[in-house]
Formats: C-alpha cells, structure tokens, sequence
C-alpha cells in the first residue's frame, strides 16, 4: 500500500525515482536560501489559505457576527443546510453519481487504453485522432443535442444521464492516460506470464493491474472528483430537487434573492470535504502518476 | 494467485497462445465500450449542432422552424455586435488567465521541487484549490467579496477603500475581481503537471552545469526549460480550451455581468440556447466556437513546434 512500493514502477521506465522525502543527499543545486524557499511559499499559501479560512469563518460563526474568529462556534447553518436545503439529498446524488462515474470511466478506459498500448488495429489512428479531437468539444455547448438524446432515451432527471455525460467527457483523457502508463510496463512482463500458462486476462490482472496502481489512482481521482465539481450536466438534466447535486443546491443557494452567507459557506464545506479528502489522500499519488504517463505522449 | 492460476491451467504452448487468443477481434472488442461511448454522446451532439447551424430551429416559436441556409453564420459576422463583443471577451479571459496560471504554477513548481522542512504539508496546502469546483470557487471568492461582511468591510475598517464596495458589480473592478478567483484555482493545475515533469529532468545535467560554472539562472534556462517545453506547450493548450469552453465559473460568479462585462462566448451561447431557445443560432454559434478553437489550436502547435526536432 505504501508509496513505496509504487514509484519503483515510474523509477524503472523513466530512471529517476521521485525522492518522497527529503534525503541527506544535498547538492547546489537544492542549496537555494531558504528565505527564497519560504518567502514566495508563505506569501502564495496566504493567497490559498484566507479564501478557505474565511469559507469556515461564515459558516461556524453566527448570523451577523463580524467577528474575524468562529467563535462562539456554531453549527446551526450546516443542521440548515443539511435538513432544510436538503444537502443531505445532495450529498447522496453527488456520492452515486461520483462513484459511478470513477468506476465506468476506470474500466472503459482500461479497456481502450490496452487496446492502444498493446495493439495495432485498422482503426487506430481514426481511434487516437478522435480521442484528441474530443478534447476540443466543449461539453457546455453540446447541451442541447445532449439534452435531447437523454430526453429521447428518457433519461431525463435520472442520475444516470449525468453519469453517462460525465464519464464520456472523462474518457479522452483517461484513455491517453493510461495507454501511456500501460505502454511503461515492459511488454516482456506480460508474455513471461503467457509462458507460465496464464492467458491474455490473466496475465493482465496479475501482471499489469497492480504496476498501474498510481496511474489507476491518477485517473480514477480525476473522474471522482471531476464529476463531483461539474455542474452544468446536473444543472440542465435534473430538474427535480431530489435528483439534483451538490453544485447546483449551491448555485441555488447563491441565485437567492438575498443570500444567506451562512448557509452557503456552511454548504460550500460539505462539497469541499469530500474533495479535499480525496486529494489528500492521492496527492503524492497525482505527481508520480502524471510523471509516468501524463503529458508526454 | 499468480501460481494458482498458473497450475490450474495445463501448461499450454507458450507462444501458440498469443496467436489463438482472437488477437485479430480483441482490439475492437476492448475499444467498442469507449467508441460507443464518443460516438453517441459526442459525435452524434456535434453532428447534430452542424446540422442546426443551417436550420431555424426554435421550439418556443415552431411557426419559423426549417432550412435557413447560411442566414444563422451571416447573421453572427454581419449583424451580431454581441458575438464580437463576448468573443474579444473570451481572447482577452483566456490569455490573461493561462499566462497568469502558467506563470505563477511555474514558479510555484520550482519553489516545491526543492527540498525543504514541510514540503509535503507544503505542497498539499498549495495544490488543495485545484480539487474545488467552480461553483464553490464562486462561493468562496462571494463570500470574500461581498460588500457588508467582505474582506473590503475589513480594509475599509483599516482605512483602505470605502464602506459598501463590492468588486464584482462595479464594471471597472469585476474583471481582476473574477481573474483572481480563477486563478486561485487554476495555478494549482499548472504546478501539479510542471512538477510532475520536473521529476523526470535527469540530475547529472545540473551536475554538469555545475562544474562547468553555470549560474541558477543559466541552469533554468538552458536545462529546466527545454525539457519542460512540451509539458508546458500542451499544458497551456489544454488550459486554454478549457478555459475558453469552461462558464462554472463566471456562470455562477457574475452570471456574465455587470451589464454583460464578463459574459465571455460560450455564456452567450448558453444564454442564446437555454433562455432564448433559439437552438439554431445557438447551433451556429457553437459551430463558429468550434472552428476558431481548432484554428487557434493548430496555429498554436505550428508555432510552438510541439514535439520539435529533438524528439
């Protein structure tokens, strides 16, 4: 489970290992002062820190207090927001829909990106050149015809037609992601496994899988968290408050006639924790990810 | 489990297999879900908006719907003063908004590729806005704007600026208003992707940099750059059609305004589909979108010699 055991995977295609902690081995090259290290750092993590302090300080202290510390805490505005705005709702439709979205575009891209690493096709090129040119659709111009073929497979205010939007616009990305990071894994692993009897499934699960591991966790984040934050699918597919999602009860929140400042900074925490959670978690996994397999074709 | 599996199966002729296994049907077979996928939900929407780009298609008025020809495309060059506005809008949002980006992620990426006390804590601290949304970036930079309780409330009290200030409805400071709120969480994209490239810059370079004397800044230029090139000119161009596709953010922070100051041209485009339902202008709209993009895109890669000579 631990980094690791993951970055020797990058360290043996790409020939430098990511130091993750600091090491003894120092040069001139890292003997930088440290006031040019911390100086810029601390200015820019002000820049990056008030905005989500002040986000807490809204939604801990009470109603019209200036106070520039929460304090008296209170947690009236997320008991609010969670029953009355029904973010608890929101909560699960934004859950089902992230998950879903992280589990299809993982496997669908898997799929594709094997076949890519792997194999020569006819189609090919056609397929690879779609890919990048589907990265040059923008999502929020096609919601009308969108609209209409989820309104002709009567997928309309069903969660399912997010899902399905979000994860097709995921793909591209996903696919040419992990083509790469399959294309890292020496293809001589994989027939050494076909030698011992194992077949092409197989070999791959028990091979492949596991070398991908950051990669898969790259990807499958970019979905989770993606689906997550986008906003405008769910706007325009889900007219039922019940069905809707955490961006658009925000939305809603800050579209009222006059805002209720508490309620949206304590609405805004609940969509920002399970992110930031996330992120913490595959942070570290982020960079080694995208350095194995990312931007270099 | 890999022995398990490996003695389950009667050692079967090694390379015999590669051959027997459908190798010839497996490739389609693996892209089909992702193709199917692309095609019905991308390229068909995509056909489909060609296809409205020539019709009068509205379904609030029914009456005027049929074949219209290029009047839609000559509508938007000859006689739509809100097209080149939004337009210039979006050139002007885009390229202020990936240089800023670029610029601070770069450096932002050097500061965190050193080796310092807390630079896990460090790093995780400064990338955290990537993994917040649009819409509660708007929230947020709402909340810090607003005019009663804002953070201007609080200058105001310390003697800079006046009491009631509020950045986002006053026209002449809305545009760095929302630059920054963008930018607060778009930096962190640039910095994760550099830094991850600066992984792969090889150390004996510096090494050999420094026995022949090379200043830091020499170092930067003629080593960290190079190899950052291609990392940086697909990063930006990502960026850039992002955020020119992208209206979260301004749909939510200004909703286009004050007076239509920052609706940049896939807002009006939303705002031609969804509130005026005049789907075949929009469509029209949207096919102009798409071809300017493609061309900026194509222009952008010639000049930056993506992928140049030394690959």
């Amino acid at each position: 489970m631990s980094i690791k055991e993951a970055t020797p995977v990058v360290s043996e295609t790409r020939k430098s290992p990511p130091p993750p902690r600091p090491k003894a081995r120092q040069r001139a090259w890292d003997d930088v002062p440290r006031w040019q290290i911390y100086l810029p750092l601390g200015i820019y993590l002000l820049f990056t820190l008030i905005p989500f302090y002040w986000i807490l300080l809204f939604a801990l202290r009470p109603t019209g207090s200036t106070s520039l510390v929460p304090w008296p805490m209170t947690f009236d505005h997320f008991e609010k927001v969670w029953t009355e705005r029904e973010f608890g709702t929101y909560f699960q439709n934004s859950v089902l829909v992230g998950v879903a979205t992280l589990v299809m575009t993982t496997l669908v891209a898997l799929a594709g990106g094997y076949a890519l690493a792997r194999f020569n096709f006819k189609i090919k090129r056609a397929f690879m050149l779609g890919l990048l040119c589907s990265q040059f659709v923008p999502g929020a111009l096609l919601l009308v015809p969108l609209f209409e073929i989820f309104a002709k497979i009567q997928m309309i205010n069903s969660l399912g037609s997010v899902i399905i939007a979000e994860t097709v616009f995921q793909l591209p990305l996903s696919i040419i992601l992990i083509s790469n990071f399959i294309k890292n894994v020496p293809p001589s692993l994989e027939e050494a496994a076909w030698v011992d009897g194992c077949n092409r499934f197989t070999a791959f699960r028990i091979v492949v899988l596991p070398l991908l591991r950051p990669g898969l966790i790259a990807v499958g984040s970019f979905a989770f968290v993606h689906s997550w934050n986008h906003f405008l699918f769910a706007l325009m597919f889900l007219n039922n408050p019940e069905k809707q999602t955490i961006p658009v009860g925000l939305n809603t929140l800050m579209g009222a006639d006059s805002v209720d400042l508490g309620a949206l900074a304590a609405g805004g925490i609940i969509a920002a924790v399970p992110v930031v959670l996330v992120f913490a978690f595959i942070q570290k996994w982020l960079i080694t990810g995208f350095s194995a397999g990312a931007v270099k074709g | 489990m890999a022995q398990a599996a490996a003695v389950a199966k009667p050692p079967a002729p090694p390379r015999r297999r590669r051959a027997s296994a459908t190798p010839r049907r497996l490739p389609y077979l693996l892209i089909a879900p992702a193709a199917l996928l692309m095609l019905g939900f991308i390229a068909y929407p995509v056909i489909s908006v060609f296809y409205y780009s020539l019709q009068n298609y509205n379904p609030t008025k029914p009456w005027r719907n049929g074949y219209a020809g290029f009047d839609n495309f000559t509508k938007i060059f000859t006689d739509d003063p809100a097209f080149w506005d939004t337009l210039t809008f979006s050139a002007k949002w885009v390229f202020v908004e990936v240089g800023l980006q670029l610029l601070f992620g770069l450096a932002l990426a050097l500061i965190v590729n050193q080796t310092f006390v807390g630079r896990a804590l460090g790093r995780a601290m400064v990338f955290s806005p990537w993994a917040v949304s649009g819409v509660l970036t708007s929230a947020i930079w709402v909340l810090l704007y607003n005019s009663q309780t804002g953070i201007t409330r609080y200058l105001a009290d310390m003697g800079i600026g006046s009491y009631g200030t509020s950045w986002l409805s006053d026209t002449s400071t809305v545009f760095p208003a929302a630059i920054v709120a963008d930018l607060w969480r778009g930096v962190p994209f640039f910095a994760i992707l550099i830094l991850a490239d600066l992984q792969s810059v090889s150390k004996d370079l510096y090494e050999a940099a420094e026995v022949d004397g090379a200043s830091r800044l020499k170092q930067f230029w003629h080593i960290t750059l190079p190899h950052l090139k291609d990392a940086i000119v697909l990063s930006t161009l990502l960026r850039a059609v992002w955020e020119f596709n992208n209206v979260d953010l301004l749909y939510t922070l200004t909703g286009g305004g004050p007076a239509g100051e920052t609706t940049t041209l896939p807002l009006y485009i939303a705002n031609t589909s969804v509130d005026a339902h005049n789907f075949g202008y929009a469509s029209a709209l949207t096919t102009v979108a798409f071809v300017i993009l493609l061309f900026c895109s194509m222009v952008y890669l010639r000049l930056s010699k993506f992928g140049g000579e030394d690959k």
